[in-house]
C-alpha cells in the first residue's frame, strides 16, 4: 500500500512537481496580467486586488510580475514589494502543487494543533513555509479557518480534514496524493 | 412545483458543516426525493449556520422541528425513505444528552434553550442565496421604514437610544459613532463593514455573512442614509471564500430587486456596495490599518485623531462598524429601541454571539442576552467539559483578551465586567480550557501570535512583545529566573501605555490576566521547573511504574527514539548477588531514559497496564 503511494508520488513528481520554466515565464501570462491591470487601473486602491489576481495567474509574485504591476498601476516598485511582503497570503516564491494549511487558531491549538504541525514538519521534512523536496506540498500555518468545532483542522487546498491527530498525518497525505493521482489519471 | 409543500428539509450549510460534508448530504437528499417521487412535495433548503457545529452535518425537518445530527449521504437516503415517505423518524440520528436520552426536537436541545436570536435570527432558517426568503422574514422592511418615514437624525436617535455598542470588541456606542460621521460636512462619505474577523476562534461574523448576507447590506444602506454616504465597502478576510461568494451573490440580488442602487424606495437616496478582500494580516482588523489596506497599502495603523469619522477612507469621512453590529440594526429600527433595551443589561443592551470552542462538549455559535453568566454558557449551553475533566479557564477576546478562571464562573458576560476582570469581550471568541491546559503555554501562544502579526511600526509592540515572548519561551523551557514574572508585568504595563494601536495596547492582556489568576503556574515553571498542566515538553518526565509494568515491551517497540530499555528484574538481581536460586524468575520490567526521551507520550498511549505516568 505504502509503496504504491510512493510510486504514484514519484510519478506525479516527474509529471508536474518541478518547475520547467527555467526562470523564464511564458509570455501569454504577462499579456493576461496586462489585461488584469487595465481592468483595475482606474479603481482606487486596486493594488491588492491586482496582486491577488496576479498570484492566481502565476502561483506567486516573482520580481518581473511585481515590476509590471508597478509600471501598469503607476506606483513605485518599492511599494508593490512592500505590499507583497506585508500580507501573509502573498508569496514571492513558487509553492508546491498542494498547499497544506494547519490551522493555528486558539481552538485548534488547545486541541493539539501544535502536535499535528510537528508531525507534518517531520513527514514532509520542511519547516513552516517550506515546500517538500518532491515539490508536492507546501506547509503553511493559517490563523483560523473558522471551523473551530472541528478542531484541530488541517486543510489541503480545499479539502478540510477535521479532528486530526498526529498519527493521522501520514494517512491524510497519502490519501490526498492517491485521490489526486486518480483524478489526474481519469482526466 | 406543486403548490402544496408538506415538508421543509433544512440542510445546514455553514462553514463547519460544509467541511463535514453537508453538500454530499444535500445531493443525496435530492436524489432520494426524486427516486421516491416526492421531490415536488418537499422543499430542501441550504441554510446558513444553525449553530451546533460539532454535530454537523445537521439536517432539520419542519413542520416537526426534528433535528438529525452527523448525517451521512446514506443516512440522508434513509431519512427520505423513512421519515419523509413513511412518517417514521430515524431515531438513531437524534442528538443525545450526556445521559443517553434522545432529543427529538430542536427546541428541546439544551444547546438552544437559553439562546435569544437577534443577530442570528435568520442564520440556519433561510436560504442565504434567495432574497425572497430574507424578505419573507421582514427583510428590507427596516430600510423602507427608514427611507420613507424617518429622517437621518431619527435613525441616529433610534440607534443611540437603543444603547447598541460596537460588537467588534471595545464596545463604543454605535449611535454616537454614526452621529460623529453624520455631523461632518463633506460631499463624499463612506460606510465600511469590518469583516476582517481575525480573532482566532471567533467565527460569528463569518456565519452572519454566510447565513444572512442581506442583513448586512440592509444595515449598511440604512447607515449610508443616516450619515449621508452613497458608497459602502465590506472588507472581508481572504480566508472566508464562502462568505465572499454569498455576499457577492446577495449584492447582485439586491441590485436586481432595487433595494440597492439608485433612488431606493423612490426616496431619491442612492447607495452602492463593493467588497474588498484582505490578504492575510490580523492587524487589518484595526480600523486605521483596515482603511490603509483598502487603499491598497500595507495594513499599518496610524495615530488617531483624526478619527475615521473625520478622515477615513481616501481621506473622506468614514463610518466603520463590525458585522455583528450591523446585524443588530434592522431589528432595532423595526422593533424600536425599547425592545432592544429589554434584552441584556442596562449598560450592555442586546445580545452577544459567542463562538464556543476548545475543550467543551457542545461547540458552535451561541447567541445569548448580555449578562448571561459564563457558567450558564459553559455548562447549560455548552454541556460542560469533555471526559469528566475539570474546567480551568475560558479565554475571551482572543489575543487581545484574557482568561476567566473557575472562581469567576458566575461573572456576568458584558463589556464592563469583563474588562474589570482583566479579560475583554472582544469579538466573542470563547475558548474553554481544561485541567490539561498550561496557562503559561497559552500566554506564550497568544504572544507568538501578536508578535508574528505586529506590523512593526511602533517600538513597544515590535520589540516589547518580542522580549516578552523570549521570557515566556525561556520559562516554558525550564530556564525561568526569579524576577521574570515582575519583568513581564512591567513590560506589559509599558506596552499597554505606549503602543500605537489596539493590537499593541492589548497584546499583553493574555499574559497579565494569566499571571493574575494563575501566578502559581508561572511559579511552578520557574521555581520548581514543573509544568502542572503537563504540556511544556522540557518540563515533563515520563516514568514507568515497575510494580505495574508487566514487561510486555509494547512501549519499547512504540518508542520512536529507542529511549526505553529493559531492566533486570528483582529475581535476577538477587541471583547475581548469590541469593536463593529456587525463586520463580520474574519478568523483566522497562525503564525510560529521560535524556533520550522526546516526550511524545507514545509509551503512555500504548501501555495496557497504566504503568506509564507523566509528571
Amino acid at each position: 500500500m505504502a509503496s504504491s503511494v510512493e510510486a504514484k508520488r514519484s510519478k506525479l513528481e516527474s509529471k508536474g512537481g518541478e518547475c520547467k520554466c527555467h526562470g523564464k515565464l511564458p509570455d501569454d501570462r504577462f499579456a493576461k496580467l496586462h489585461d488584469i491591470i487595465e481592468e483595475h487601473k482606474d479603481e482606487r486602491g486596486s493594488l491588492i486586488p491586482v496582486l491577488h489576481e496576479a498570484q492566481q495567474l502565476f502561483g506567486c509574485l516573482p520580481e518581473d510580475v511585481q515590476k509590471q504591476v508597478a509600471k501598469g498601476l503607476d506606483v513605485p516598485e518599492s511599494e508593490v514589494y512592500g505590499v507583497a511582503t506585508f500580507y501573509s497570503l502573498f508569496s514571492l516564491k513558487p509553492k508546491g502543487r498542494w498547499i497544506v494549511n494547519v490551522c493555528l487558531g486558539t481552538a485548534c491549538y488547545v486541541k493539539g494543533a501544535a502536535d499535528c504541525l510537528e508531525a507534518l514538519k517531520k513527514e514532509l521534512g520542511v519547516d513552516l513555509g517550506g515546500t517538500s523536496k518532491d515539490g508536492l506540498f507546501t506547509l503553511q500555518g493559517v490563523r483560523c479557518v473558522g471551523a473551530c468545532a472541528l478542531a484541530p483542522v488541517v486543510v489541503i487546498d480545499d479539502t478540510v480534514y477535521a479532528k486530526v491527530k498526529p498519527e493521522d498525518i501520514k494517512r491524510i497525505l497519502a490519501e490526498h496524493v492517491e485521490a489526486n493521482a486518480k483524478e489526474a489519471h481519469a482526466s | 412545483m406543486s403548490p402544496f409543500i408538506r415538508a421543509h428539509i433544512l440542510v445546514c450549510s455553514g462553514a463547519g458543516c460544509v467541511s463535514s460534508g453537508c453538500y454530499e448530504v444535500y445531493d443525496s437528499l435530492m436524489h432520494a426525493l426524486e427516486d421516491q417521487g416526492v421531490l415536488n412535495e418537499v422543499k430542501v433548503i441550504k441554510t446558513g449556520c444553525i449553530g451546533s457545529c460539532d454535530l454537523g452535518p445537521t439536517v432539520l425537518i419542519y413542520p416537526n422541528g426534528t433535528f438529525y445530527q452527523k448525517v451521512t449521504p446514506e443516512d440522508a437516503r434513509e431519512i427520505v425513505e423513512e421519515h419523509i415517505v413513511k412518517g417514521r423518524p430515524v431515531e438513531r440520528l437524534y442528538p443525545k444528552r450526556a445521559t443517553g436520552e434522545m432529543v427529538k426536537n430542536i427546541s428541546s436541545l439544551d444547546f438552544f434553550k437559553k439562546q435569544v436570536k437577534v443577530v442570528l435570527r435568520n442564520c440556519g432558517v433561510i436560504d442565504p442565496e434567495n432574497i425572497h426568503e430574507y424578505v419573507a422574514r421582514d427583510g428590507y422592511e427596516a430600510l423602507a421604514v427608514a427611507l420613507t418615514d424617518m429622517t437621518p437624525k431619527d435613525v441616529i436617535d433610534t440607534i443611540k437610544q437603543s444603547g447598541l455598542r460596537g460588537r467588534g470588541g471595545a464596545g463604543f456606542p454605535t449611535g454616537l459613532k454614526w452621529e460623529f460621521a453624520q455631523r461632518v460636512n463633506a460631499e463624499e462619505k463612506y460606510v465600511v463593514c469590518n469583516a476582517d474577523e481575525g480573532d482566532p476562534g471567533a467565527f460569528m461574523d463569518r456565519s452572519v455573512l454566510e447565513g444572512d448576507p442581506h442583513s448586512i447590506i440592509e444595515a449598511m444602506t440604512i447607515a449610508g442614509y443616516a450619515i449621508g454616504a452613497s458608497q459602502g465597502y465590506v472588507y472581508a478576510r481572504a480566508e472566508y471564500p464562502l462568505a465572499v461568494s454569498r455576499l457577492t451573490h446577495a449584492i447582485k440580488e439586491a441590485h436586481e430587486f432595487g433595494v440597492l442602487g439608485e433612488n431606493l424606495f423612490g426616496s431619491g437616496f442612492s447607495f452602492d456596495l463593493d467588497i474588498r478582500v484582505g490578504a492575510g494580516a490580523f492587524v487589518c482588523g484595526e480600523e486605521t490599518a483596515l482603511l490603509a489596506s483598502m487603499e491598497g497599502k500595507r495594513g499599518m495603523p496610524r495615530p488617531r485623531p483624526p478619527f475615521p469619522a473625520n478622515e477615513g477612507l481616501f481621506k473622506k469621512p468614514t463610518l466603520i462598524n463590525n458585522v455583528e453590529t450591523y446585524a443588530n440594526i434592522a431589528p432595532i429600527i423595526l422593533k424600536g429601541p425599547d425592545w432592544f433595551r429589554s434584552i441584556g443589561t442596562e449598560k450592555s443592551p442586546g445580545t452577544k454571539v459567542f463562538a464556543l470552542a476548545g475543550k467543551i462538549n457542545n461547540t458552535g455559535l451561541v447567541e445569548v442576552p448580555m449578562g448571561t453568566t459564563l457558567r450558564e454558557i459553559v455548562y447549560e449551553i455548552g454541556g460542560g467539559i469533555p471526559d469528566g475533566k475539570a474546567f480551568k479557564a475560558a479565554q475571551t477576546g482572543g489575543p487581545s483578551g484574557g482568561c476567566i478562571p473557575e472562581s469567576l464562573l458566575d461573572i456576568s458576560m458584558e463589556y464592563d465586567t469583563l474588562t474589570k476582570a482583566g479579560a475583554m469581550m472582544g469579538s466573542g471568541g470563547l475558548i474553554c480550557m481544561d485541567e490539561d491546559t498550561c496557562m503559561v503555554d497559552i500566554a506564550k501562544f497568544f504572544l507568538q501570535f501578536t508578535q508574528d502579526e505586529s506590523c512593526g511600526k511602533c517600538v513597544p509592540c515590535r520589540e516589547g512583545t518580542k522580549v516578552m515572548l523570549d521570557i515566556l519561551t525561556r520559562i516554558t523551557e525550564g530556564k525561568g529566573q526569579p524576577g521574570d514574572i515582575e519583568t513581564l508585568e512591567s513590560l506589559a504595563k509599558t506596552i499597554k501605555n505606549t503602543a500605537l494601536c489596539g493590537l499593541g495596547q492589548t497584546a499583553p492582556n493574555p499574559v497579565l490576566s494569566s499571571i493574575r489568576y494563575f501566578r502559581d503556574e508561572y511559579e511552578a515553571h520557574i521555581d520548581e521547573k514543573r509544568c502542572p498542566g503537563g504540556v511544556c515538553k522540557d518540563l515533563i518526565r515520563y516514568e514507568i511504574d515497575s510494580t505495574k509494568c508487566r514487561g510486555c515491551s509494547l512501549c519499547a517497540k512504540a518508542c520512536p527514539v529507542q529511549a526505553i530499555h529493559p531492566v533486570a528484574s528483582e529475581a535476577e538481581v538477587a541471583k547475581a548477588a548469590g541469593g536463593e536460586s529456587g525463586q520463580k524468575p520474574k519478568r523483566k520490567t522497562y525503564e525510560i531514559d529521560n535524556s533520550e526521551c522526546q516526550k511524545c507520550g507514545e509509551c503512555m498511549s500504548v501501555c495496557r497496564f497504566d504503568a506509564v505516568s507523566r509528571r
